[in-house]
């Protein structure tokens, strides 16, 4: 009996924990008045999403994370994996020290360095502009520690078939180490992307022009704006939401088994 | 090329003239790619990590008004918190908040995992389910609720109603809107802390647990006595890693930003709320700076007495 009874306790709390955004899910389609009715509404409409689409900047807001979140995880994979494959690969004075300069700054999280990291934007011209949206969030320690983990354990036969074959460093990073770094990256990616998308404390401070708008901004600007059309700001938040979902579903595998790297080893 | 053409004669002068010399430059060539490998991150988290530490500490020593001038005033702004209320108010609300937050999500988390441990029909999607909320962002998760804590109409007060709780404002009422505020990051960050949690649940081996059951150990003891002790490490760095979370990380701005602004009464305001109402809203940049350096202090502090207390957190067996 007791077998049973965990799992079905399991499905019937992880039905309340999604609850909620199966609520706003449902509420999105219904008529505006009928938003906070709990009944079933008499129709389904997809006016609401229609609206905050053709009459909200909401495509220009997706265009901005888009180009924001796929910028910093490219860019930031690609300096990560270098800087991994020689902590990792390579020897060089200073290496244990610049090893753990780096995890030290695993502790600093945004908010705790915002308002300097501010002035340094600013100094650096950075304010109001795609590249202070985007140049900024690349650097974190996070990816270059487990890159570093996965490529410790990459045997060092192959690359050293690659030295006999008189492979300098960039070849043995470039098409030995990258292509074995496949899965980790794809992990990576999906945590960088979430991340990114997801952001919005250093948009809300670096960014003021409302061309600028990540999605983040402009659906928490349309909660001050449109204070009771509450179909429209969910149907904002469905929006803003969807690449999350989507995102997360492909690539759940992966960001479990990044997740699960997490400190752990 | 050059022990190619080499006379064979004298092979050994060759060898011992060109070995250390191949060595040295080989050794220098790996320094120099590694240093070449290594300088847009280091350049990076220097420019946008090390230096803004740093830069905390120096600015708060200036007064820094709206036009960016610096005025030297030495400790004025350390001297300015001695008597600045709010600040001590939102230093009391981060403490309650992690101190309520914490423990509740990580019990509730540990309850998951061992939930979700082993294997049943539909345990995919019933993982999944507890990580939903994790996926969306934070403005998203205080939207979602607000809507659903609207007062009188909202759904969570048609669903209390019948227990007479329909007229409660969540959100409005100072005395509940922490509590609030905890139980939505709760339901936030419970997904991730399981999948990390029921990481290391992996890494406790069966024939341990198989062997307590045939010992006759109850599965309460074998928990207690079996699973708890090997889960040392795996929790502590959740409980670490929460705590951190939940004084400086973007829990404590974005959604109390998002869902209540620091209000009502300034019941939910949070020290990285106060430090970005200082520095954005007031441009008292100086002020905030020095706020900042006083956090990363009772966090060092706080990460440095938990550390103690659990003997490091065994992170290694050594």
């Amino acid at each position: 009996m007791r077998t049973r009874f965990f799992p079905i306790l399991a499905h019937v709390l992880a039905l309340i924990a999604v609850a909620p955004l199966l609520w706003v899910l449902l509420s999105v389609i219904k008529p505006a008045e009928d938003v906070f009715s709990f009944g079933w509404p008499s129709t389904w409409t997809l006016d609401n999403l229609q609206y905050v689409l053709l009459k909200f900047p909401l495509p220009r807001f997706l265009l901005n994370s888009a180009i924001v979140s796929v910028a910093v995880t490219v860019i930031a994979l690609f300096f990560h994996s270098m800087a991994a494959y020689a902590l990792a690969r390579l020897r060089f004075p200073g290496r244990a020290i610049i090893f753990s300069g780096i995890m030290s700054t695993l502790l600093v999280s945004l908010p705790v360095i915002l308002v300097p990291l501010f002035l340094v934007a600013k100094q650096f011209g950075l304010l109001d502009s795609y590249a202070g949206l985007i140049v900024p969030s690349i650097f974190h320690a996070f990816g270059i520690f487990l890159l570093r983990q996965y490529y410790l354990n990459i045997p060092r036969e192959l690359e050293e078939a690659a030295d006999l074959d008189g492979c300098g460093y960039w070849r043995r990073y470039w098409s030995v180490i990258l292509p074995l770094s496949r899965p980790v990256l794809a992990s990576l990616s999906v945590l960088f992307f979430l991340a990114n998308w997801n952001a919005f404390l250093w948009p809300l401070t670096i960014t003021r022009n409302p061309d600028l708008r990540v999605v983040q901004l402009g659906i928490s600007g349309l909660q001050g704006q449109y204070a009771s059309a509450w179909n429209l700001i969910l149907a904002a938040a469905v929006i803003a939401a969807i690449p999350t979902v989507v995102v997360f579903v492909a690539g759940q595998k992966r960001l479990v088994d990044a997740m699960k790297t997490t400190g752990l080893k | 090329m050059t022990t190619t053409t080499a006379p064979p004669s004298k092979p050994s002068v060759r060898r011992t003239a060109a070995t250390p010399k191949a060595g040295m430059t080989r050794k220098r060539r790996e320094a120099l790619a590694a240093y070449a490998f290594l300088a847009p991150d280091l350049l990076g988290l220097l420019a946008f990590v090390a230096v803004p530490m740093v830069l905390a500490l120096g600015v708060a020593f200036f007064k820094v008004d709206g036009f960016g001038n610096y005025q030297y005033v030495g400790l004025a702004n350390y001297k300015l918190m001695g008597s600045d209320d709010q600040l001590w108010a939102s230093l009391k609300i981060t403490a309650i908040y992690v101190v309520s937050f914490v423990p509740i999500a990580f019990v509730i988390s540990f309850g998951l995992a061992m939930l979700v441990r082993n294997h049943f029909r539909g345990i995919g999607w019933v993982r999944s389910a507890f990580f939903l909320p994790h996926v969306v962002s934070l403005v998203v998760v205080g939207l979602i609720w607000q809507f659903l804590l609207v007062d009188k109409r909202g759904a969570v007060s048609k669903l209390l109603a019948p227990f007479g709780l329909g007229d409660v404002s969540f959100l409005g009422t100072p005395s509940l809107a922490l509590g609030t505020y905890v139980v939505i990051s709760v339901w936030f960050v419970m997904g991730y802390q399981m999948l990390v949690l029921l990481a290391g649940l992996k890494d406790v081996p069966k024939e341990l647990e198989d062997a307590a059951q045939i010992d006759g150990a109850s599965a309460w003891q074998r928990f207690r006595f079996v699973i708890w002790p090997l889960m040392r490490p795996t929790s502590f760095f959740v409980v670490v890693n929460s705590t951190i979370g939940a004084v400086t990380g973007l829990q404590a701005f974005d959604l109390v930003f998002v869902l209540t602004k620091g209000g009502p009464a300034r019941a939910t305001s949070t020290v990285v709320l106060y430090i970005y109402e200082q520095a954005f809203t007031f441009n008292n940049i100086g002020y905030a700076a020095a706020l900042t350096t006083v956090v990363v202090g009772i966090l060092v502090l706080c990460t440095g007495l938990m550390f103690a207390f659990t003997k490091g957190g065994r992170f290694s067996e050594d």
